[in-house]
């Protein structure tokens, strides 16, 4: 079985339907692109994963488990599966460190001064050891949210869901972002929801192209930007492409 | 002489004043510890519970604070239940206060953005470990400047305890008075200045408190 | 049983509903004559030169610093000793204004500074004079940023009106403590004046809110964030 399967899933608010039967795995490792129009579900689609929005129908199964069995306990699975968000929700009463270390102290259950060192860690990581006594409301955008992947990076995930991890950023930031987002390939399994057209043509594994609540179309990267099966996955490339132009890819 | 039996009744005057402290002390403290659980369990608990509790919120914001001391000081005891005039004031002052209260809490509760309880969620954090380490922390600072308010408000209904005989500092200027009736304009003046003084030193304190506690860069909200 | 209450309640009314007129005079009358010394003291706050300021400041903190009850002894009792003599209802019709007038001036105060800065400007650069543009610009915003603040203000006043029995004004609490002395129901009545209150707070803020609708601009007052959440 595959370290991650999402198995027909089916979520609407209200009387609107977001999501209509969407299937797919992840295997370890492996970093997967979902792109297309804004709400088609993308971002519906990772928090019914994590279980932020629990789904109507379908399962989702994480290391053979079944996360959307009511019985089973969800803040267990929440562990192995890191999530960033798109507006960084950063703890705004913790510094940086204590951000990334509250989950290994209050969750993992990990000793304060091991939790510390680790959380020190992954700030150096990522690039924020100088910031790490500073307080969110003092970092700029690309900072807190290296923190935020930081805070995922620390508890050890099977995989890490990014929910547009750049879109609320400056464009001069968001290099900064994507880079630590490189360096985490083949590191950990990343299922990256994004508009960033180079990062998904240079980075991803595999990309799913989803409207309407469905995915239309995935494949390889090179599979999808040069030889799209469906003329609207061609279409939506060709736009976005002309639109987000190409990534420079710098190391 | 007016100062001699002035200075004489000085004393007394301190004796109001302790109870005075002690009616804010204790009501204070009856009413914060209500308020938190209120506003928590207002923002988070079941159905049914959470409508007892505006219930609750809602009549004891609609009902004068002298009317509920004769509730209970008068009342109560009509279905057995006995209560001093000190701990009839503290219960009366307490509610009261734990009412307003948790709407401050609850309104620090509501401009705590949502996404940082799914962030706590995000990392594994059960919907009780969330509230304790992501949530109250924060909801106590954006309260500071709220509960200053309701500190010197409690501070100064203390002063109605003496409609149910409490011997706070009215109610021994009064006794003050009746003893010596020309000392009346200037007994409650000084009574004004010691109001006015515990008000202005509580104030002094809180800002201090307020401004130490403030999460670095973060707005908190104006208050009345 | 129920009957017996009720009967209670009916040979009560007369003495209660004396008492809510004394209780509703005493809230109507102060919070209007607060308002407009509320609205003095606060242009003097926000436009007045330093003396006028200092003193407008000094009589708010010192309203507001001091227990109400402290403020109508000090009326009731304290002034005949200078010869000054008021009616249980004249010194508590006074206090409970000149009380509410401090209040007043503090949200009226931040109303009127969060009228935004460039209102008075562009009312100036038509021609206006000061006076003209506080009454015809600012003003008329200012007046509706504190409609919630006012209607709290009018709570308020309703259930401190219950202090006046403190200094004999036969307003309801003290008709109800009358009532209570002469049948020693205590418990009965005091339930019965607590729903009265509960009753009238739950009336006016409902009023309040419709006056507020009716009288609401959209852009002036609360602003209500809505955000665009991308599924």
């Amino acid at each position: 079985m595959a370290m991650l399967e999402v198995k027909d899933i089916y979520k609407a608010y209200g009387n609107v339907k977001i999501l209509k039967g969407v299937s797919f795995t992840m295997e370890k490792e492996e970093t997967k692109v979902i792109i297309g129009p804004s709400g088609t579900g993308k971002s519906t689609l990772l928090r019914c994963i994590n279980q932020l929005s629990p789904p109507d129908k379908g399962q989702v199964w994480l290391d053979g488990e079944e996360i959307t069995n009511p019985k089973t306990n969800i803040n267990k699975f929440r562990e192995k599966i890191g999530f960033v968000f798109q507006d960084f929700n950063l703890f705004n009463h913790l510094t940086a460190v204590r951000n990334v270390s509250i989950g290994l102290e209050k969750v993992k259950k990990i000793e304060k001064e091991a939790a510390q060192t680790r959380a020190m860690q992954e700030l150096t990581r990522v690039g924020l050891e100088a910031q790490a006594n500073q307080y969110p409301a003092q970092l700029s955008g690309g900072q807190k949210q290296r923190v935020g992947i930081a805070r995922a990076l620390a508890m050890d995930p099977d995989v890490i869901l990014f929910d547009e991890p750049t879109s609320a950023l400056d464009p001069e930031l968001i290099g900064d972002v994507l880079d630590v987002m490189k360096s985490l390939c083949g590191k950990v399994a990343m299922l990256v929801v994004t508009h960033e057209m180079g990062f998904a043509r240079n980075v991803a594994d595999e990309i799913i192209f989803m409207e309407g609540g469905v995915i239309v179309e995935q494949g390889s990267p090179k599979e999808m930007f040069t030889n799209a099966k469906l003329a609207r996955t061609r279409e939506f490339l060709g736009r976005i492409g002309a639109l987000y132009g190409e990534e420079e890819t710098g190391g | 002489m007016a100062l001699e039996t002035l200075i004489e009744s000085l004393p007394s005057l301190f004796d109001g004043l302790l109870i005075t402290l002690l009616l804010t002390a204790v009501g204070i403290l009856l009413g914060t510890s209500l308020g938190i659980v209120l506003a928590t369990g207002r923002s988070y608990a079941s159905r049914p519970l959470a409508y007892f509790i505006l219930i609750y919120e809602k009549v004891l914001r609609g009902i004068p604070l002298l009317v509920l001391f004769f509730l209970i000081y008068f009342g109560l005891p009509q279905i057995g239940i006995n209560f001093n005039a000190f701990t009839a004031a503290v219960l009366g002052l307490g509610l009261r206060s734990s009412a307003y209260q948790a709407q401050i809490y609850r309104g620090a509760i509501n401009s705590i953005p949502e996404g940082q309880i799914h962030a706590a969620y995000s990392l594994g954090m059960s919907k009780l470990k969330a509230i304790r380490h992501v949530i109250m922390p924060q909801m106590l600072r954006l309260s500071i400047p709220g509960w200053s308010n309701e500190f010197t408000i409690l501070l100064k209904d203390t002063s109605l305890a003496f409609g149910i005989g409490v011997i706070e500092l009215m109610r021994q200027g009064r006794y003050i008075q009746v003893r010596d009736p020309d000392l009346v304009l200037v007994v409650f003046l000084l009574i004004a200045l010691i109001f006015f003084l515990l008000v202005f030193t509580a104030n002094k304190i809180l800002r201090y408190v307020e401004k130490k506690y403030q999460m670095a860069g973060y707005q908190a909200e104006a208050h009345r | 049983m129920a009957t017996d209450f009720g009967q209670f309640f009916l040979s009560s009314l007369p003495n209660l509903l004396n008492g809510l007129g004394y209780t509703l005079l005493l809230t109507f009358v102060s919070i209007a004559v607060g308002f407009f010394l509320g609205i003095v003291l606060a242009l003097g706050r926000v436009y007045g030169n330093k003396i006028v300021n200092g003193f407008c400041v000094g009589y708010i903190e010192l309203i507001r610093g001091t227990p109400l009850l402290v403020q109508l002894f000090i009326i009731y009792f304290g002034l005949p000793s200078v010869g000054i003599i008021f009616s249980p209802l004249q010194a508590a019709l006074i206090g409970l204004a000149i009380n509410s007038g401090a209040y007043q001036a503090e949200y009226l105060r931040g109303s009127i500074q969060s009228v935004e800065s460039g209102q008075m400007t562009a009312a100036r650069s038509l021609g206006m004079n000061k006076l003209q543009s506080i009454q015809h610009v600012i003003l008329p915003q200012a007046l509706r940023i504190s409609i919630p603040a006012w209607s709290n203000e009018f709570i308020y006043l309703l259930q401190y009106s219950s202090i006046a029995y403190i200094i004999q004004v036969a307003e309801l609490t003290a008709e109800g403590k009358f009532i209570a002395a002469h049948t020693f129901r205590y418990l009965e009545v005091f339930a019965m004046i607590a729903v009265i209150y509960l009753i009238l707070t739950i009336v006016s803020t409902e009023i309040m809110d419709r006056i507020a609708k009716h009288l609401s601009i959209p852009g002036i007052g609360a602003a209500k964030r809505v955000s665009l959440r991308d599924i």
